[in-house]
């Protein structure tokens, strides 16, 4: 089993190496690029719109409910929804949802791409396929994963606003005051760096599962399956890592 | 002229080719055929390049691709047009952006000469009335004929196809055959058919190598394919009830005529 996972890390260090070259033609390039970050990020963001609204209410009513003791300020509840939101929520949780929507969109697509022989055609065209289907993927993704991040703040808190106007949980003058209080700067780059870098795992392991399937449908929905399992195993232990690095 | 020299080709410690040689001229529609698994596809990939055999040699044009650096390997596929079983069109493109496209990413032409040149191969294979439309919205033959467009754009030397015919109906087998052999001739290219398909056989098989178990068994044309005596051919060729039925007929007048003699 151990040996298999080498393999498997071996054979991904191989098909990185071939995606990392330099394209056929750059102005093709820019034109996929554009067009990877239109499907893989933009089309993202009412997704994460909603589930940022919606995760941030629900966290600041949880804190609401919680935070009872008369020893602890009352605009702790928009503090602790902010932290959670810039520190946890807003980066990996919202990458693990995108690794499921984005992740298994690319492995799914690049796997038919596979099984239907387009990448063998390209391929006797004498095209790198890797570097051509994959490069603008990943490139576009991590290009604008930032924007997702910080619109997934935004949203979250903007969610705890909504159930401070019209709940009478929490004042809105205290949701405000908490969000603003010992805010610390670097939690939003953390939050950016720590989103790039699940951006890169989502794309390239996605990619990976897609550009090797073998067989049929069958084999391409498998494939999307893995990717999405590794990537989100992947995200979890880059997440305690990176946390370790850039925390302490 | 590509040459197959001593091709071996092994799967998981199983043989697939023993020691297949044969030779495909320019100019000419070369078929390799036999029965399904007899390794055919495993041959054609080898020829390619898509698989490296274990041993043997493949010569283009004297070329051999073994001693190929990357950058030759890259402008030799370049003289490479490949037609696949399954099309293998880029459904995110249209037809003329499939076409375009090895025009687009091997070409120095401006985009103006890409155009017509893709609307030339278009209008070539008799698909003018569908530029806009995307693979999903077309026929399983007029898919073939993209490709064949498609594979043509960059005037290939080699123009391979992987059962041009899988999953048509006969009009359009005969359609597509007649395009592939036209083509070869117009162009002067070197064809290379894999098929299993007798009425291929018999309409373009001007030079044809019988793959049978991994080997290969006959060499020859559509003219003598009836008169080999080779057991493993015979048995590929008069499989179907019709050719069983036409064998008895020319035996019947083979007789009669030996007999009026």
């Amino acid at each position: 089993m151990i040996l298999s996972y080498i393999k498997t890390f071996g054979q991904y260090c191989r098909f990185i190496s071939t995606v990392f070259r330099q394209p056929e033609k750059w102005k093709v390039f820019f034109k996929q690029l554009v067009f990877e970050i239109n499907k893989l990020g933009v089309d993202s963001i009412p997704l994460v719109i909603i589930i940022s609204i919606f995760i941030g209410a629900v966290i600041c009513i949880q804190m609401t409910i919680n935070i009872v003791s008369p020893m602890i300020p009352s605009y702790s509840t928009g503090l602790a929804t902010r932290e959670i939101l810039l520190l946890e929520f807003s980066c990996t949780m919202m990458s693990l949802i995108l690794a499921g929507k984005v992740g298994s969109n690319i492995a799914s697509e690049i796997g038919t791409m596979r099984v239907t022989e387009q990448i063998d055609a390209m391929d006797i065209m004498g095209l790198n396929s890797a570097n051509y289907i994959v490069l603008p993927k990943i490139i576009g993704f991590v290009l604008f994963v930032p924007v997702l991040c910080v619109l997934s703040m935004f949203m979250g808190l903007l969610g705890g606003a909504l159930v401070a106007q019209f709940t009478d949980m929490i004042s809105m003058e205290n949701y405000e005051f908490g969000i603003q209080s010992f805010f610390n700067e670097w939690y939003v780059w953390y939050a950016i760096i720590k989103t790039i870098v699940f951006a890169y795992i989502i794309t390239s392991v996605a990619a990976f599962y897609g550009y090797y399937v073998k067989g049929g449908s069958l084999e391409v929905g498998q494939a999307s399956t893995k990717a999405v399992v590794s990537s989100s195993i992947l995200i979890l232990l880059a997440d305690v890592i990176l946390t370790k690095l850039l925390l302490q | 002229m590509i040459e197959a020299k001593n091709i071996s080709k092994w799967f998981d410690g199983q043989r697939i080719l023993y020691d297949v040689s044969a030779k495909f001229d320019t100019g000419k529609t070369n078929l390799i055929i036999g029965q399904s698994g007899s390794g055919k596809t495993v041959f054609m990939k080898c020829l390619i390049g898509l698989l490296t055999p274990e041993q043997g040699e493949i010569l283009y044009d004297g070329r051999r691709f073994r001693d190929l650096d990357n950058n030759q390997k890259r402008e030799l596929r370049s003289e490479i047009g490949m037609l696949f079983q399954g099309s293998a069109l880029f459904d995110n493109e249209t037809v003329l952006g499939n076409v375009m496209f090895p025009l687009k990413m091997f070409s120095n032409m401006t985009h103006d000469e890409q155009l017509e040149r893709a609307h030339f191969c278009i209008k070539r294979v008799g698909l003018s009335q569908a530029d806009d439309k995307y693979p999903s919205e077309i026929s399983g033959g007029m898919q073939k004929r993209v490709a064949i467009a498609r594979a043509i754009a960059l005037n290939p030397k080699y123009l391979f196809c992987d059962e041009p015919n899988s999953g048509l109906d006969p009009r359009t087998s005969i359609m597509i055959d007649e395009l592939l052999s036209d083509i070869t001739h117009e162009y002067n290219i070197t064809t290379i058919i894999n098929t299993h398909d007798m009425n291929s056989v018999l309409g373009i098989g001007e030079h044809i190598v019988f793959i049978n178990k991994g080997h290969c068994d006959w060499t020859g044309d559509d003219k003598n394919i009836f008169r080999s005596k080779s057991e493993s051919l015979n048995d590929f060729v008069f499989a179907s009830k019709l050719f069983r039925e036409v064998k008895v007929y020319l035996e019947k007048e083979y007789e009669a005529h030996k007999g009026d003699k």
